[in-house]
């Protein structure tokens, strides 16, 4: 991180502890709002600080998203990326933190348990565009069809490319 | 002889104020087509429009079919009410295998038509894939007027049908 980024953070957070400090990569503001890009691997830890601080209280998450930046305009580290959108109610602040992902091991920690909403953000996630969700209790598709193979909003999916469901059955349970 | 005569065309005269001669078919067809009860099936924006229908400016009960109702087995005209998609179509399927004979189908809009400007990864392009349909109506959305001409040439295609059943009429091609 570097010392504009500390010093950013330092305006907008309250203070992270050292060792949570190493998991932020950098910190942007626009317009009162911060993006916060953390390593996958501090993901979880930082996401339970940022809940659990008194300070911070960050106990809403509004959305989860997953992103494919393949053939973006500009460069970007990995081709996926997650953004974790989430507020305070304490602080009336919004903090997104975002995380890349490699297009070979599209991993990271699920947060299940500390954000309920976060299950089914996951799963759409996965749906969408594959990525993997490490510790998520029901990693199964939840937009599209049992039968469906692929991602459909990645990028290299086509556009037009449209998969017939073969059953009859209405599909059961979530 | 004469007063006899007299008193046979009397009878005639009264039978032509009392009753008239038809087919059984007419006769059972000018009842089911003055009498549709429509099953709304909707999941865009064509419902809306079709609430306007039923609503007392456009007034859909000149036409004998505002009798709506939500369970399928009391319901004789399904009106699949916007887009459908793949994940979606056992359930219609389903919808359309509870109704009774006899028994018609609306697409009303593109999207239940022939999937309207949803050639994606996710939408029915067009629910005849799955159900046979009677009466297409054309419009994104179409307009209540739209959908009382659609319903009005169903009646015509009622006239004009015999008494048969619908699973003699249509071969399903799933």
């Amino acid at each position: 991180m570097l010392e504009t980024d500390t010093k950013l953070l330092a305006n907008l957070l309250p203070p992270l502890p050292k060792d949570l400090q190493t998991h932020v990569v950098s910190v942007e503001e626009f317009r009162g709002e911060i993006t916060a890009t953390v390593r996958k691997e501090g993901l979880r830890s930082l996401i339970t600080f940022l809940k659990e601080d008194p300070h911070c209280r960050f106990d809403v998450m509004m959305d989860l998203f997953a992103m494919d930046y393949q053939n973006y305009n500009q460069e970007t580290p990995e081709r996926f990326a997650l953004v974790y959108y989430l507020v305070s109610l304490l602080q009336n602040r919004r903090l997104r933190l975002k995380v890349f992902l490699s297009e070979e091991n599209p991993r990271v920690d699920s947060i299940h348990d500390l954000y309920k909403a976060a299950n089914w953000f996951e799963r759409e996630a996965w749906d969408l565009f594959g990525i993997q969700f490490e510790g998520h209790p029901n990693l199964v598709r939840i937009l599209c069809h049992s039968e469906f193979e692929g991602h459909p909003l990645r990028k290299d999916y086509p556009s037009d490319k449209y998969q017939r469901l073969k059953t009859t059955a209405p599909s059961e349970g979530l | 002889m004469s007063e006899h005569l007299l008193t046979v065309s009397n009878a005639e005269d009264d039978l032509k104020n009392i009753a008239f001669t038809t087919r059984l078919e007419d006769f059972v067809n000018w009842g089911r087509k003055n009498s549709l009860w429509p099953l709304p099936f909707g999941t865009a924006c064509c419902a809306i429009e079709y609430m306007a229908t039923v609503g007392s400016h456009y007034d859909v009960s000149r036409f004998g079919a505002e009798v709506v109702r939500f369970s399928p087995r009391q319901a004789d005209c399904l009106l699949v009410l916007g887009t459908v998609v793949e994940k979606m179509g056992p359930i219609l399927k389903q919808i359309y295998d509870q109704m009774l004979e006899p028994k018609w189908v609306i697409a009303v809009g593109v999207c239940a038509s022939s999937g309207g400007f949803y050639r994606a990864y996710h939408v029915m392009q067009g629910i005849d894939n799955i159900i046979p349909v009677d009466v297409y109506v054309p419009g994104c959305p179409p307009t209540p007027e739209g959908i009382i001409y659609g319903m009005l040439k169903l009646q015509q295609k009622i006239t004009k049908g015999g008494i048969v059943r619908a699973r003699d009429r249509h071969k399903i091609a799933r």
